[in-house]
């Protein structure tokens, strides 16, 4: 998007080129007879009566009748809609929307990769079973726990494999646990998992600091909590120094101790969830190892485990066997888990997402890794102290202590000496060629910002950004309806969301 | 930088992680490769691996060999639809939320429903949401009848996933390759929340869904139909049938096969159930100016919303899959889309005859097909298989883990990428290879 001026308050400035350009659906470019599909010739004899008239379609679906330019030139058009990362700064905090390197798009669709049926035999699946092998054995290593999961796939699921193992853990050893705790600040996620997952969620508070409340941590881990789910740091961007105490009281109420990956970004090579004493972690490699996010997925959400939730994790597992022959060792699916929670998806889990986050695992190496998340570090506290410089007095950090791969902005002054929200913030945002950073989360923070820059920024970039942010508050300062009008510039301005709601139109009606 | 923020190192950063669970020690990992070696690499591995590129294959199961049109790789690679996240801002994300309308929209008319969500994981997940619907539904009722001829990945995902929600699986056999009616109508009751059907099922048969759906709806369940979305192409959409609730694996239409995935699950629904769906849905809505635009809606529904309270957990699902999908949609087109299921009809008709004829061969039912069909063999089915490997082809799927009763099944399933050359080397190959091997 281009950056162009801002709009003088109470004004309309002349339609954009994307404005006049008006959404129009493939349904309704469609014209009787138009097609880009040629079949393949009928090269057997036709016969009759194959499929009895009682199962048959009697018309055909509405699908769209348009040529490939048509198709081309459509899709074309809508993702000129669409702001992307590799336009521009994209800070959404706990999303940590690092670079997606090209390299990644090519090894994925090799045929080998990109044409392999996920039920070919183990023999002759060999590159993939390794590959897959390898990554659990990286991510091992990374999480700090001895085995690895790959099949779950996005960071819900691997929240919810982490649940339900927790679940078959404790009935193993004969106890029905009903509770699981998370913090306040958690995911939504989180708690939505825990109930899927058939448990009660118990909220444990948050001090003072940004920790967890070990008081009321402690008050709650009685013999009937079966996990503490932990994000760490936390979605407030705060390492909780209080962790080996967090982890001591988990345990010796003899629940387990789950770590939400989506923050691995901050803390690789430094310190791991197994170090912390984590019993199950998730991972999200469309987070830290960098899948392309696709507008809403794909991802994939592996899970690490400690020797004692080993016997749970799902089926099948891909397991290294070493030949008698001195043939080198292959790759198998192992099957026979007698103590498997079972499947959670079809096949093997998302093998072009493993392919991608393994190529960055393998270009990046063991110091390439800690230096993302120091360097991610480094820019999250650089950019903190410059938005404290420009805006500090209205947009103040929520907690004012070292940061680590994202921090929380609180809104509030802003909003009573400026008279513009957070959402007038983020929305002026756009008109400046800027993503905002996550808004209204976490919770408990009044007007929130969560603010993610990720290692992929330079000092330009960042600047460049503060200096905006500043700018906004400047112009609010003098004209509070410029950002509350924001914004101007964009394919469509502020759009009627509860309206969409009470009256959904979620198909086109043909 | 770190004198803007006050530290004098990098350490400093880090000082909240405590001395006692610092690694203190690089990783045990490889140092860092350049570009060109991690593609040497790779391209290594990918080379040990036999493909579709690489053998004539017949296997399907549930992920299949179409072709995907090149204008499918090449609208994917553009970077507005590859790399942004979950559409949070709309005014800049109409062309990702424009896609998901377009989508739903498409699914909706596949599987006749009204009510369609922009993409859930893949198929055996999609099933398991749909039960988790239908115990939000009738939280009270606790029996879940589910068909053997249910796909065995959804069956197993869907007892995994349900373990906390007090509901039993009970399973309705089959009867000459399809769901038993009497057997059914015998299991149901004011207890059961919902029946799981697939249509086509595992087996390739077409079940009589007249037969199924009427008495499970009598008694108050729901139906929930995994469906191939090609096959709907020609086959009467579930929602004629009275189905509640359409779900399925959505590779077939324009996502690689990928080992497996990323491609996406669907999820369509009678109307009453569209405020318990799980996962975004996109809707239509104007702007302050009055422009037409597109916004994600109905997010009561949704984790980041709800918290516990929410009809499901899923956030990041499969848009750039579903959008493959919308893309193959529309490169097929209302006639083609028609065309191909007749295609697969024909030539899966003529793979079946010619595989039936074979000495050692015999049909596993009787059934209507459309794309996939099963054979019992009278020989080792896994010495088969390999037999035909080492001549270039791949035929089939051996049923014998999932299906101890039919211990040398084989399930062969077409695509338009086989031609009948290619069927009528899979009938020689395999007879061959059945002549061969060590009778069972």
């Amino acid at each position: 998007m281009s950056a162009e001026p801002a709009a003088p308050a109470g004004t309309r400035l002349s339609e954009t080129a994307q404005q006049r350009d008006r959404a129009v659906t493939i349904y309704e470019r469609s014209h009787p007879g138009r097609r880009a599909f040629v079949a393949p010739e009928l090269d057997v004899p036709r016969r009759e009566g194959l499929l009895p008239e009682r199962f048959r379609r009697s018309e055909p679906a509405r699908l769209p009748e348009v040529a490939e330019p048509e198709i081309v030139r459509h899709y074309n058009r809508l993702s000129k809609r669409n702001f992307d990362l590799d336009t521009g700064f994209y800070p959404l905090g706990s999303c940590t929307m690092k670079h997606n390197p090209k390299l990644h798009e090519r090894v994925a669709a090799l045929p080998g990769n990109a044409r392999l049926h996920p039920l070919q035999h183990p023999r002759r699946a060999q590159g993939a079973l390794r590959l897959m092998w390898e990554l659990q054995s990286a991510l091992a290593e990374i999480a700090g726990l001895p085995h690895v999961s790959l099949q779950p796939s996005a960071g819900s699921h691997g929240e919810l494999a982490g649940v339900l193992l927790t679940r078959a853990y404790h009935e193993d050893r004969g106890e029905r646990r009903t509770k699981v705790l998370t913090p306040d600040t958690a995911h939504g996620t989180n708690p939505a998992t825990v109930t899927m997952a058939g448990f009660e969620v118990v909220k444990v508070g948050t001090d003072d600091r940004g920790g967890v409340d070990l008081d009321d941590l402690a008050a709650k881990a009685g013999d009937d909590v079966a996990c503490l789910m932990l994000t760490n740091p936390n979605t407030l961007g705060l390492f909780d120094p209080a962790i080996e105490e967090i982890e001591r009281i988990v345990h010796d109420a003899g629940a387990t101790l789950y770590y939400d990956g989506a923050n691995l970004n901050a803390v690789m090579g430094r310190t791991r969830p197994g170090d912390m004493g984590f019993d199950i972690v998730h991972f999200n490699l469309h987070k830290t190892f960098t899948q392309p996010h696709g507008g809403g997925g794909p991802g994939a959400g592996p899970i690490a485990v400690s020797e004692r939730i080993e016997p749970f994790i799902p089926r099948p597992q891909v397991v290294r066997r070493e030949s008698d022959d001195g043939a080198g060792p292959t790759f198998a699916l192992d099957h026979d888990r007698p103590k498997s929670i079972g499947r959670l998806r079809g096949f093997q889990g998302n093998y072009g997402v493993f392919v991608r986050s393994y190529a960055y695992i393998l270009s990046l190496g063991s110091d390439g890794l800690q230096e993302a998340s120091e360097t991610a570090v480094l820019n999250a506290n650089y950019l903190m102290a410059r938005l404290r410089e420009t805006v500090g007095e209205h947009l103040p950090p929520a907690y004012d202590r070292t940061c680590m791969h994202e921090f929380v902005l609180t809104g509030g002054p802003m909003k009573n000496a400026l008279g513009i929200r957070t959402l007038d913030l983020a929305k002026r945002l756009l008109d400046h060629g800027f993503h905002p950073p996550t808004v209204y989360f976490p919770l408990l923070v009044d007007e929130a910002l969560l603010i993610e820059p990720t290692e992929t920024e330079t000092r330009e970039t960042l600047d460049a950004f503060a200096e905006i942010v500043g700018e906004i508050l400047a112009e609010a300062a003098g004209d509070p309806a410029a950002a509350r009008n924001a914004p101007y510039t964009t394919p469509v301005r502020r759009l009627d969301e509860a309206g969409a709601a009470k009256r959904p139109v979620i198909r086109q009606p043909l | 930088m770190l004198a803007a923020i006050g530290a004098d190192s990098i350490d400093d950063l880090f000082a909240d992680v405590p001395e006692g669970v610092r690694l203190g020690r690089p990783l045990e990992l490889p140092a860092g490769k350049p570009e060109q070696e991690v593609y040497g690499y790779l391209r290594d591995l990918a080379a040990l691996n036999v493909s579709a590129e690489d053998e004539i294959s017949f296997v399907g199961a549930g992920m299949y060999d179409h072709y995907v049109p090149a204008l499918i790789d090449s609208i994917l690679a553009r970077s507005e639809f590859l790399t942004p996240y979950t559409p949070y801002q709309p005014e800049i994300s109409q062309g990702g939320l424009q896609v998901m309308f377009e989508y739903q929209t498409a699914i909706s008319e596949l599987t006749g429903l009204p009510v369609s969500n922009a993409s859930v994981y893949e198929g055996p997940s999609a099933v398991a949401a749909a039960g988790y619907l239908a115990k939000l539904h009738q939280p009270a009722r606790s029996r879940f009848l589910v068909s053997r001829a249910l796909h065995p990945h959804s069956r197993e995902t869907l007892a995994t996933t349900s373990v906390g929600w007090g509901t039993a699986i009970e399973e309705i056999p089959l009867a000459d390759g399809v769901t038993d009616a009497g057997a059914l109508a015998d299991a149901l009751d004011d207890d059961v929340s919902a029946v799981f059907l697939q249509y086509p099922n595992f087996l390739g048969a077409v079940e009589d869904l007249d037969a199924l759906v009427p008495a499970a709806r009598e008694s108050g369940a729901l139906v929930i139909a995994q469906c191939d979305p090609l096959a709907l192409g020609i086959l009467r959409p579930p929602g004629d049938f009275g189905v509640d609730v359409a779900v399925g694996e959505g590779q077939t239409l324009g996502n690689r096969l990928d080992f497996g995935g990323p491609s996406f699950g669907f999820f369509a629904a009678q109307q009453a159930h569209v405020r318990r769906m799980p996962g975004r849905i996109a809707g239509e809505t104007a702007d302050v100016d009055g422009r037409r635009g597109f916004v994600l809606t109905l997010q009561t529904r949704e984790q980041h919303i709800r918290r516990e309270k929410a009809t499901h957990n899923i956030c990041t699902a499969q848009a750039l899959n579903a959008l493959a999908g919308m893309l193959y949609l529309s490169w097929l087109g209302r006639a083609g889309l028609v065309e191909l299921g007749e295609l697969m009809l024909q030539r899966t008709a003529y793979a079946r005859d010619a595989l039936a004829a074979i000495e050692g061969v015999e049909p596993l039912h009787s059934q209507p097909v459309v794309r996939e069909f099963a054979v019992a063999l009278d020989a080792d089915v896994d010495a088969v298989i390999e037999r035909c490997a080492a001549d270039g082809v791949n035929p089939g799927f051996p049923l014998g883990r999932e299906y101890p009763e039919h211990g040398n099944g084989l399930l062969v399933a077409l695509t338009e990428q086989r031609s009948k050359a290619d069927i009528d080397r899979l009938a020689s190959t395999l007879q061959a290879a059945v002549r061969e091997a060590v009778p069972a």
